[in-house]
């Protein structure tokens, strides 16, 4: 650590020539600009991601009916979408949410962003693989873009795209779609496993002076356990969508029955990465969330070694779940009972990790800002999302909801709710610190009422229809008996997502207004203990002046008693010898 | 409470099925409502107010005890209470039965096969039907599950069955109707463009009426009973066949 330490000051000795406009803004090493890269990539995308879902909430309310605005782009139907059509639509709202908008955002710009100035690091381990990082996910973003305008139109077999549906051509009419969704998944990967190597070692091997393990702030702890099961699930996923590849243009038989293959094998290798992957989604918000509430609690997180053992536990425990998506799929029924149990166990660790989260607003002095609301939305969501997943780890009770609406009703309350909320709350709160400017509060307050009551608008329902048989991935529930009772719930539902997605809108205006027009943000506008506020807002390039922060305890020192101040900063030093030891 | 969300039951094992998601309704409905009110209890007791200061506490092991240890029984508990269920409906071997189907399915239909009166499959009194399914109430049915292209899932909401059927693979499933009646079986699992509307029918008859029906529809001159009918998904698949878009 010292020789990189010592490496990084020679550096930026002689830093004082600028770099050029490509080498800041476009080629950049720095993780800073890097982190606002993969922030700009996600938003774009969530555009993208979001205009697809509503294409598919207007065709459920109102079925085969015209959506606004797509008379021009469908001129053959006038804008009505047809069946093949509306698959290739929640396919790619599902892989562009998934793969394009969260991960960028969450795991891209936050862990980029966060890493290096939070454990005191001038930046990552390896800046040019950092750079490369980028650059390839931004490549796999093209690519999966591309397939929209590639003949026979983009990947319509799910964004689980199991086979053979997406292996053979034929079932799906789609040619290149499917193609360059398996190229733009493996380049992904290929992507993400350079970040998380750079996480991992810049984490294990680059902390400031006195930053233990243990007084790393939560954050940087999901943050690292994501890392891990990146490095870890990605491949899996990169090899499926390879073996994948091969049998749609090669020939080879992995999946195929006729030639050997096995249709369940990629149902193993798909979920074995997909459910690891659910959980890269949703630690870094939980890591998020532990890191925004006790500032504006004023408190220390309660009980942090359990939040940090939590993670760790659901890191391990989310090898071993991955079967309950299959319980229905004609795996082993024994193996099934198994899954069941790990699933319930899987619980645990959340629940812990909920009950502390209320133990740290216990007591508090919570200042109702931007950031903290988004997070107390995050906790409230996620409480909903993680009860109603009991009902699909109880296999009998799957064996009804399994494909139903319930299941898209529980994907949606934890990754939107969940990760979405985790990432606006993310936003707001090191806006300041990634663009020297401040947010506007009240546009900020707006954008999260109007986020929280239309999310629940939209999605809530989706439980009741769930319950009621609505299968997921149907084009028009019209088309059922049994399903014609609840068709008013799909109107809401769209009503609400219409007014979710406008909502969305204020965002963007207060995003971009800000960035040009926000007031010059203070190094510290939030009173926070942690490092990155002791950097500049912005932080210039390799983060500190000549020296390096030192930690002197843990992360979360707020309104202790002896201090004069409600906050005592990670680099504060001790007032006197011998005091009493307050880090973790 | 919650019936007027779940379809109504008309199967055996569906009772346990019902039982077990109310159960688990009530346990997850009593804990939401008690965190949310802690929480908006806290939000209001707590919130920012001038001259207090927050209380300095690290957290409280005998807290942290307590709930690892209860969600932890409540899982364990919800765990053995599931297994019986799952095993009955989908780990044992089906309760036996001589009344067997062969249900093979394919974009976008479910071919429904009797084995015909020498009880065999695969000899030419076979019967096929196509999205139509006839069986009498108050007897175990087997099925055989499969399928000739890619997977689909038997799903039949009254009677709580699900089940992919994988091309390659045969798997038995059975279900036990309670009540007389016409019940949809949707595909369950995306399957093409023309998965919505993939949809069959199950007959349910009272044991009379069922003989009735089979005496007219299973014996090998029979003339076929179903063809004229074309499912939703058929008419989508014919007019993409024919280059056409669906009508509107």
């Amino acid at each position: 650590m010292s020789a990189t330490t010592a490496t990084a000051h020679a550096h930026s000795a002689h830093e004082h020539h600028e770099l050029g406009f490509v080498r800041t803004y476009i080629f950049s090493t720095d993780h800073k600009m890097i982190a606002r890269q993969f922030l700009f990539m996600g938003l774009l995308m969530m555009v993208v991601g979001g205009l697809l879902a509503l294409m598919v909430r207007w065709q459920l309310a109102w079925p085969e009916t015209a959506v606004p605005g797509l008379g021009s782009i469908l001129k053959e139907t006038g804008g009505i979408l047809e069946p093949s059509t509306y698959n290739m639509a929640f396919t790619m709202h599902a892989t562009i949410m998934i793969f394009f908008v969260i991960m960028p955002i969450l795991a891209g710009a936050f862990g980029n962003f966060c890493i290096p100035l939070m454990i005191g690091a001038r930046d990552m381990a390896f800046p040019t693989l950092n750079m490369l990082s980028f650059w390839v996910t931004l490549s796999a973003g093209i690519i999966m873009l591309a397939g929209f305008f590639v003949e026979g139109g983009h990947a319509a077999a799910g964004w689980t795209s199991y086979v053979p549906l997406s292996s053979v051509p034929e079932y799906t009419g789609v040619n290149w779609g499917q193609n360059l969704w398996c190229i733009s998944l493996f380049v992904m990967g290929i992507g993400s496993m350079m970040g998380s190597i750079n996480y991992i070692t810049t984490i294990i091997n680059m902390r400031a002076p006195g930053m233990t393990l243990f007084r790393m702030p939560l954050v940087i702890w999901s943050l690292f356990i994501t890392a891990i099961l990146l490095l870890l699930a990605l491949p899996v996923l990169t090899s499926g969508v390879a073996m994948l590849l091969f049998d749609r243009t090669l020939g080879t038989s992995w999946f195929r029955p006729s030639g050997g293959g096995e249709p369940l094998l990629w149902q193993h290798l798909f979920w074995y990465f997909g459910h690891p992957e659910v959980y890269i989604l949703i630690l870094p918000a939980m890591g998020i969330a532990s890191e925004i509430l006790p500032v504006f609690a004023r408190k220390p997180i309660f009980g942090y070694h359990a939040m940090a053992f939590s993670m760790i536990g659901i890191a391990f425990l989310s090898w071993i779940v991955y079967g309950h998506h299959m319980f229905v799929s004609g795996m082993n029924p024994a193996l099934g009972m198994a899954f069941t149990v790990t699933t319930m166990i899987i619980a645990v660790p959340s629940a812990i990790k909920t009950f502390n989260w209320l133990g740290t607003l216990w007591g508090g002095r919570l200042q109702f800002k931007v950031p903290m609301l988004f997070a107390l939305g995050f906790v409230s969501m996620f409480v909903i999302g993680g009860l109603s997943g009991i009902f699909m780890a109880s296999t009998p009770v799957d064996i009804y909801i399994q494909d139903t609406y319930f299941i898209v009703a529980h994907i949606h309350y934890v990754v939107f709710g969940g990760s979405i909320f985790g990432a606006f709350a993310a936003i707001y709160f090191w806006f300041p610190k990634m663009f020297g400017r401040m947010t506007n509060a009240a546009l900020g307050h707006v954008h999260f009422w109007g986020t929280l009551i239309f999310f629940n608008m939209t999605f809530f329902p989706m439980h009741i229809i769930g319950v009621g048989g609505q299968m997921r991935r149907i084009y028009n529930p019209m088309q059922y008996e049994f399903l014609q009772h609840q068709q008013h719930w799909n109107v809401f539902m769209t009503y609400g997502a219409l007014l979710l997605g406008a909502s969305q809108i204020l965002f963007a205006i207060n995003f971009f207004w800000s960035l040009f027009a926000g007031p010059k943000a203070p190094a510290n506008p939030w009173s926070s203990t942690t490092l990155e506020w002791t950097a500049p807002s912005p932080p210039p390039h390799l983060n500190w002046g000549p020296t390096l922060p030192t930690v002197y305890r843990g992360p979360y020192e707020y309104s202790d008693p002896e201090a004069a101040d409600d906050y005592l900063p990670q680099t504060q030093p001790p007032v006197r010898a011998g005091a009493r030891a307050r880090g973790h | 409470m919650l019936d007027w969300w779940l379809p109504e039951n008309v199967s055996t094992y569906g009772r346990d099925i019902d039982w077990l998601f109310h159960l688990i309704y009530y346990i997850t409905g009593i804990t939401a409502l008690l965190v949310f009110v802690t929480m908006i209890v806290f939000l209001v007791m707590y919130r920012d107010r001038p001259g207090r200061r927050a209380r300095y506490t690290h957290g409280n092991t005998t807290l942290e005890i307590v709930w690892t240890v209860v969600p932890s029984l409540i899982l364990v508990i919800l765990t053995f209470l599931s297994a019986p269920a799952w095993s009955r409906i989908k780990m044992a071997a089906p309760p036996p039965s001589d009344f067997v189907l062969q249900v093979t399915a394919k974009q976008f239909n479910w071919q429904v096969t009797y084995p015909g009166p020498d009880g065999k499959f695969g000899t030419a009194d076979d019967k096929t039907l196509l999205d139509e399914m006839h069986v009498p109430a108050n007897k175990v049915v087997h099925v055989h599950l499969r399928s000739q292209d890619v997977i689909h899932s038997f799903f039949v909401p009254q009677f709580r069955m699900k089940q992919d059927a994988v091309p390659g693979r045969e798997i038995v499933q059975w279900f036990e109707a309670t009540k007389v009646g016409k019940y949809e079986l949707p595909c369950a699992e995306l399957c093409g463009f023309g998965h919505s509307g993939m949809r069959g029918w199950i007959y349910v008859h009272d044991a009379a009426e069922y003989q009735k029906w089979a005496a007219e529809n299973l014996r090998a001159e029979a003339v076929p009973a179903v063809d004229e009918r074309t499912s939703e998904a058929t008419r989508l698949a014919e007019v993409v066949a024919k280059g056409g878009h669906a009508k509107r």
